[in-house]
Order: structure tokens, then C-alpha cells, then sequence
């Protein structure tokens, strides 16, 4: 291994500043456009945390068949319920994964699919309530076997 | 698909009961990352869109993206203030439609 001289030392340097610098502290970054699927789903407002909860397997060994299953806290009348419920996954080519549409007659606003996930990432969901409020949760997801390509 | 949707639900369910429906389709969800042998992509090929519906009003309807696994199942909950039929339709990126009915009745 070549010594390294003080310009190099100087760049290292610099990509370990930018690297704590950067606003995701989990070890899965975003490689997608999920951002702007959120901007298109939310118009730009911020979602709140809380009022859903968000399941999946803290480790996916396969990520061809992931379960995910999402309840929301809503008494789901016709004055006040979910209306749509976007899931995101920000380490997939594409970011997008669902999106639940609810009406009052669902009576609960639960579901459950499966979903594939390309690498260790998070699974976002936001939701969008009758009323135009926002709510989201997020979960990470470690991945042994990737579910994309192949 | 020759294969008919499997869907399940209860027989029959008290008036304003909230009833679990679990719905599993036989679909390859080709998502279209994926190449053949000589490297050429394959093109994508999913059920973009599932939705169902109860006597003609929306119960559910859900966008499929093709992070959606091969197979697709779906559950979800509708509430039954009287008897009648679901009905649920999975849309095809090619345009067909692969529909199915489920009766339920009012519990005496």
C-alpha cells in the first residue's frame, strides 16, 4: 500500500465529515426517487409522526416474498377515515411499492401484502387522511437474499 | 391466467360486522429489472391495480408498483351493513381483467 500524502489525507478527511454529515443515521441509505414519490403523495406537507403501525420482519431472508402489514388508528366513518395510504421502499429501483386506497366501508384501515425488497433498506408508509392530515411511519429492514434482478 | 383468484371470506356475517378478506391471484409480476439468458431485458408485466367492491360501492382498491411480489395477495377488512356481493377485479398492464364475486349473507 502506497503512503498516502497530505492532498489525499485531506480528501479522506473530507468524506468522513460529509459522511457524518449526512441527515441518515441508519445504515441504509436512499439510492431512489422515493423523495419525489413523497412530494407528489404529501404536496409538500410535512406528515406527522404516529397513528400507524408499520409490520415487518426486522430480518427478510428472501427478499422476493417480504410480509408487511399496516393498521392505521381511525374510527373510519364517513366524517373522519383513511382515504389513501402510500408504501415506499427507498433501496429499490423504484420506489414505489402500493398504494391502499380506504373508504368507509373498509371498516378497519388494515391490510397486508407482500412485497420485494432489493437490499437492506427502509419501508416507508404514509398516510393521507380524510380530513388531509398526514401521518407516516417508517421501518428498516434487513434483506439477506435481494428480490430484484437476479 | 387460467388460474381462478382464491378469495376468503366469511359465509356470512352480523350487520355491521367488520369481516377480514384474504385475496391471493396467480400472477407472474414480471417487474421488468429483470434480464434473460441473452442479457435482453425482460419486459415488465404486472396487475397494476386491484379493487373491490361491495353492491357497486368501493370497499378497497390498491396500486400495485412492481415491488409487489409474484403472486399478489392482498387482505384487508370491509365492513357488512346488509347482504349482498363483493365484487374484485385485479387490471393487468396489458389491459385484461381478472374479475371474481363473493356472496355474503346477513347471520339471522
Amino acid at each position: 500500500m502506497k503512503a498516502i500524502n497530505r492532498r489525499q489525507a485531506f480528501a479522506l478527511g473530507g468524506g468522513f465529515v460529509m459522511l457524518t454529515l449526512m441527515p441518515m443515521a441508519a445504515d441504509a441509505e436512499v439510492t431512489n426517487d422515493a423523495a419525489k414519490w413523497i412530494e407528489k403523495f404529501t404536496g409538500g406537507k410535512q406528515p406527522a409522526k404516529g397513528k400507524i403501525s408499520l409490520d415487518l420482519p426486522e430480518i427478510a431472508e428472501n427478499g422476493n416474498t417480504v410480509p408487511l402489514s399496516i393498521s392505521i388508528e381511525s374510527p373510519m366513518t364517513a366524517e373522519s377515515h383513511v382515504k389513501e395510504v402510500m408504501l415506499l421502499a427507498d433501496g429499490n429501483p423504484n420506489a414505489g411499492v402500493a398504494t391502499l386506497m380506504f373508504t368507509p366501508l373498509s371498516g378497519k384501515a388494515e391490510a397486508s401484502v407482500r412485497i420485494r425488497l432489493a437490499a437492506t433498506q427502509n419501508v416507508v408508509a404514509i398516510a393521507k387522511m380524510s380530513d388531509g392530515s398526514l401521518f407516516t411511519e417508517q421501518k428498516t429492514v434487513k434483506v439477506t437474499i435481494g428480490g430484484c434482478g437476479g | 391466467m387460467a388460474d381462478k383468484p382464491r378469495i376468503k371470506l366469511p359465509k356470512e356475517a352480523a350487520k355491521g360486522e367488520v369481516i377480514q378478506i384474504k385475496t391471493l391471484v396467480a400472477h407472474v409480476m414480471e417487474s421488468g429489472q429483470r434480464k434473460d439468458a441473452q442479457g435482453k431485458p425482460i419486459p415488465r408485466k404486472i396487475i397494476n391495480k386491484f379493487t373491490c367492491e361491495f353492491n357497486g360501492r368501493p370497499v378497497f382498491a390498491c396500486a400495485l408498483e412492481p415491488a409487489i411480489s409474484a403472486n399478489p395477495y392482498i387482505q384487508f377488512d370491509a365492513k357488512v351493513e346488509e347482504a349482498g356481493t363483493f365484487k374484485f377485479s385485479w387490471t393487468d398492464d396489458d389491459g385484461s381483467v381478472i374479475t371474481a364475486e363473493e356472496k355474503i349473507a346477513l347471520k339471522a
